[in-house]
């Protein structure tokens, strides 16, 4: 695309733009051809899990059972593309009536899509920072609980704010609330060597635990249980349209975020540090790193990107905290952060089809379709994922050339 | 004589690379055939070849006459070819006799495992060569050429009349080396035949009755040893004229730089590694730091550099107590460290040249700042060391994993010394290199010994300590039990002492 520029004199390169590329550099085929395959195994399970089919089977009316099946395949992708993206029909009618509600309301599918990708970029990134420190963070539920808590509770209590100051100070508590959550176990693993799985899926129960009691005690709604007060006003994230569209501003600050956690770790000394901490922690030693205190740094802020995605839920979404209100994002990261390659802008494009798909799940409900089929497609995409040898084989990719022979010199294919 | 394995026209292709290109290779029976390069130059593809490992491209293999197939390692064995590996493949906690049976049990009614019959047998093997093995040994309890030589009895148990070395003498100390030639003169007498991998120049001319040279995957060079001398052999291996000896200015002591006082350090396990050390290191000369492997250096140079906390005792670095200095603290004082395990601690395979040559000074100006890396004086900074220290490379951004173990070794050496430094500490550099290579990490630390510098040179190599220490230092379970002036010591006193054997004298300090 920068063909053109190469007679002026070389333009310098802003973040921006290397972010990008990086992005869309490097062996992303590998993940797209995952989904694919994910969505078309999917649709075949729809298929062959449809009644009428084998009604009609066993009428000896085998043509038209195929029939049926495959109409159950190609309906069930429609119902998810309507749910998560729109349905034209209706789109090009509402613009034509131009009514502004039946405008809103076609258009919402495909916002309420990135609605519903905005706590998954949150929650992507806390599993990705940790990764890259080379730790396993199974804890961005519990730190997400935490974050939504604290925001809450700064969301509620303190009255009388302005919403510039409002809001920040809500989202900012959710990230420290989330960060203490996440350092508890960095601390543990620093100090004691005590493995980070165990403890951040222990700091889950606990996280849960607590939420419940102060949901039924100090940060009861009056005569409501176990639900917590509304949010002032002042501590709404801004919503870009009219009822029933709740398109906020959590989704531009979830991109902003993206695009500093990217900065700060591939362009700042800290970043430096937690990454070759995450390569080689002898290395890091042997180069005069701490190694314990950037492990602490790397949980802290992993922990403080769940805690947003728990204060973008109440201060975007609900406008006030249940208990069990998070339908377990914080472990759909892990997986997301996988398939986005632990790099923040693979998360973002992760958590998008993420969003994508369990908005669409929903329109496939509503047509009778199992809201499971979503969960097997998310899995099966993430097995291939994880597999790529398996994708390799399907398509008859080449296997990628990482011989040991110490003549080989083979660039890096990028990231870090 | 009779040739007992013939290898014609092998050539072996990886992505990218001609491993083994039309190689021939005659071995004859009763014969030591030394197979010498370079690391990369195509000797291990070519005995895995014959080992069964890989199936070669082109070529064929011929034994007393017959073409052989070999598809794994057991036809090879089958065929009478065995291997030693570099590392040995035996259980500690198993004595020999276990150990040689291992995979070729002899079964006594079918079920039990018939011990007595197979220790006989080793006793009968141990005696017909001279191998001086106890059967009943566990093999922890051994010496390392001992168990060297567990590794031939379970060859020859398995009736291998061909064995292959595969640098058979990194592992131990010149007095075993020694004994491992006794062990293979005898073999040969027997009329077994040995294929012998090296790169140690020295070793060809002493054993072997044939060499063959390989070079990029090719033959370039087969004869008898007789008329080569090392210098012939180098520039053989390499392909071009190699300095052998360092040319070096007799050293200008003058400052002490490094000094060590009572120092005791434990190893991971508690156990005592460095046992009360003291000694020196003045700046324009090279200390070498001589030794087995295993005897307290690894601990002792963690300690210097910070990498671990003393038990007792003190440590200057020019008149500064850094006892208890974290490893930054130490390298801000002016200490290069060329650490022992180059892949584990020295580098980040992942990680670009760029991000490698700046690992120790990433985080100060220019590099960094207010926190923010600037990648673009790193980058300019990495391509002026590659071209300084000739670093062979496609370009800067090119993943260090990818390099070969000399041009690592470079990335290394460009990092540490481009600092400002006064005291260098290099760990075993030329482990497992080249002879080109090996030449140029000479080279650059007597530069800097010139320049001044105080260097801590730590080697099990006694060619590579007689030939740049200044004085030798030999370090044997922890203690240092001498300190010798490098112009006197030879390489016999050396080995002794690193055995432990001290002669009755007081010890200069």
């Amino acid at each position: 695309m920068t063909e053109n520029n190469s007679q002026v004199e070389k333009p310098k390169k802003n973040s921006v733009a290397i972010f990008f590329s990086e992005i869309t550099k490097g062996s992303w085929l590998i993940p797209v051809l995952a989904i694919f395959t994910g969505l078309v195994i999917g649709g075949l399970i729809v298929m062959f899990t449809t009644e009428g089919m084998y009604t009609s089977f066993g009428e000896g009316e085998v043509w038209e059972g195929l029939k049926i099946g495959f109409g159950a395949f190609t309906d069930s992708f429609e119902a998810l593309f309507k749910g998560s993206v729109g349905d034209p029909a209706k789109i090009s009618a509402a613009l034509k009536s131009g009514d502004d509600l039946a405008i809103r309301r076609a258009f919402n599918p495909f916002l309420e899509s990135l609605v519903a990708a905005t706590p998954y970029i949150f929650a992507g990134l806390a599993v990705a920072i940790a990764f890259k420190c080379s730790m396993f963070n199974i804890g961005a539920e519990g730190q997400l609980y935490i974050g939504a808590i604290a925001a809450t509770f700064v969301g509620y209590s303190v009255e009388g704010l302005p919403g510039y100051i409002h809001v920040p100070l809500a989202l900012l508590a959710g990230a420290v609330g989330g960060a203490l959550w996440g350092m508890v176990p960095g601390w543990l693993k620093a100090k004691t060597g005590a493995h980070e799985v165990i403890n951040t899926i222990m700091m889950n129960y606990v996280a849960y635990r607590l939420s419940e009691y102060l949901l039924r005690g100090p940060m009861m709604r009056e005569g409501y249980s176990p639900v917590s007060p509304f949010i002032q006003d002042s501590a709404k994230l801004f919503r870009f349209f009219k009822d029933p569209i709740r398109f906020h501003l959590g989704f531009f600050i979830a991109l902003g975020v993206a695009w500093l956690v990217w900065w700060f770790l591939f362009r700042t000394k800290w970043g430096f540090e937690l990454r070759t901490v995450g390569a080689n922690p002898k290395a890091a030693r042997y180069a005069g790193m701490n190694v314990p205190l950037t492990m602490v740094m790397a949980m802290a802020l992993a922990g403080a990107m769940a805690g947003l995605a728990g204060a973008n839920e109440v201060m975007g979404v609900n406008y006030f905290l249940a208990a069990a209100f998070s339908s377990g994002y914080g472990f759909d990261a892990i997986a997301l952060a996988l398939l986005g390659k632990s790099h923040p802008g693979g998360v973002v494009l992760a958590a998008i089809l993420f969003g994508f798909l369990s908005n669409g799940a929903i329109k496939m409900q509503v047509m009778g379709i199992p809201v499971d089929i979503i969960t097997i497609i998310q899995a099966l995409v993430i097995i291939f994922v994880a597999a790529p040898a398996i994708v390799r084989t399907i398509y008859r990719l080449k296997e990628p050339e990482q011989g040991d022979e110490p003549l080989v010199l083979a660039a890096s294919p990028g990231g870090d | 004589m009779e040739t007992i394995l013939e290898l014609r026209g092998i050539t072996k292709r990886f992505p990218g690379v001609l491993a083994n290109d039309q190689i021939d290779l005659d071995l004859k029976k009763g014969q030591i055939h030394a197979l010498l390069g370079e690391n990369g130059a195509g000797k291990s593809t070519l005995m895995n070849i014959l080992y069964g490992l890989y199936q070669p491209d082109e070529g064929e293999i011929f034994s007393g006459g017959k073409k052989l197939e070999v598809y794994s390692p057991i036809d090879s064995i089958n065929a009478g070819i065995g291997m030693v590996h570099q590392h040995f493949m035996l259980v500690p906690v198993f004595t020999v006799t276990e150990n040689v049976m291992l995979g070729d049990e002899d079964l006594r009614g079918g079920l039990f495992l018939d011990r007595e019959k197979a220790s006989q047998r080793i006793r009968e093997i141990s005696e017909q060569y001279n191998l001086e093995v106890d059967p009943d040994m566990e093999i922890r309890d051994l010496p390392v050429g001992i168990q060297q030589r567990v590794e031939i009895i379970k060859l020859l148990y398995r009736e291998a009349d061909v064995l292959i070395l595969d640098e058979p003498t990194a592992v131990l100390t010149p007095q075993e080396v020694d004994g491992l030639f006794r062990v293979m003169r005898n073999l040969i007498n027997k009329g077994k035949s040995i294929i012998f991998i090296t790169h140690k120049l020295k070793e060809v001319l002493a054993i072997a009755d044939h060499f063959t040279v390989l070079r990029r995957g090719k033959v370039v060079g087969s004869a008898t040893p007789e008329t080569f001398d090392e210098k012939a052999l180098a520039s053989m291996m390499v392909g071009r004229d190699v300095l052998l000896d360092v040319e070096r200015k007799p050293a200008d002591t003058h400052d002490q730089v490094l000094n060590v006082s009572n120092l005791s350090v434990i190893d991971d396990r508690s156990q005592l590694a460095v046992d009360n050390v003291s000694f020196s290191v003045q700046s324009g000369e090279i200390l070498a730091l001589a030794g087995v492997q295993g005897n307290g250096q690894t601990e002792l140079v963690e300690a210097l550099t910070g990498l671990r906390s003393p038990l007792e005792g003190n440590i200057e670095i020019n008149d500064l107590d850094s006892t208890d200095y974290t490893p930054r603290k130490v390298t801000e004082l002016g200490a290069a460290h060329i650490p022992e395990d180059r892949q584990s601690d020295g580098l980040v395979l992942p990680y670009s040249l760029i991000d490698n040559l700046a690992l120790q000074t990433y985080y100060q100006s220019p590099f960094s700042e207010r926190g923010v890396l600037q990648q673009d004086l790193m980058k300019e900074s990495a391509e002026r060391l590659i071209e300084n220290f000739d670093i062979r490379t496609p370009n800067a951004e090119t993943r260090v994993g990818s390099l070969s173990g000399g041009n690592q070794q470079k990335v290394i050496v460009a990092r540490e010394f481009d600092r400002d430094c006064n005291l260098v500490i290099a760990s075993q550099p030329t482990r497992g290199l080249d002879v080109g290579s090996i030449e140029y990490i000479h080279k650059r630390l007597i530069e800097k010994r010139d320049a001044g510098a105080a260097v801590l040179l730590v080697s099990t190599e006694l060619d590579e300590v007689l030939q740049l220490a200044d004085r030798i230092a030999v370090m044997y379970r922890g203690k240092i039990i001498d300190i010798l002036p490098g112009g006197e010591a030879n390489k016999e006193q050396l080995g002794l002492l690193m055995a432990g054997i001290t002669q009755e004298k007081t010890q200069p300090i």
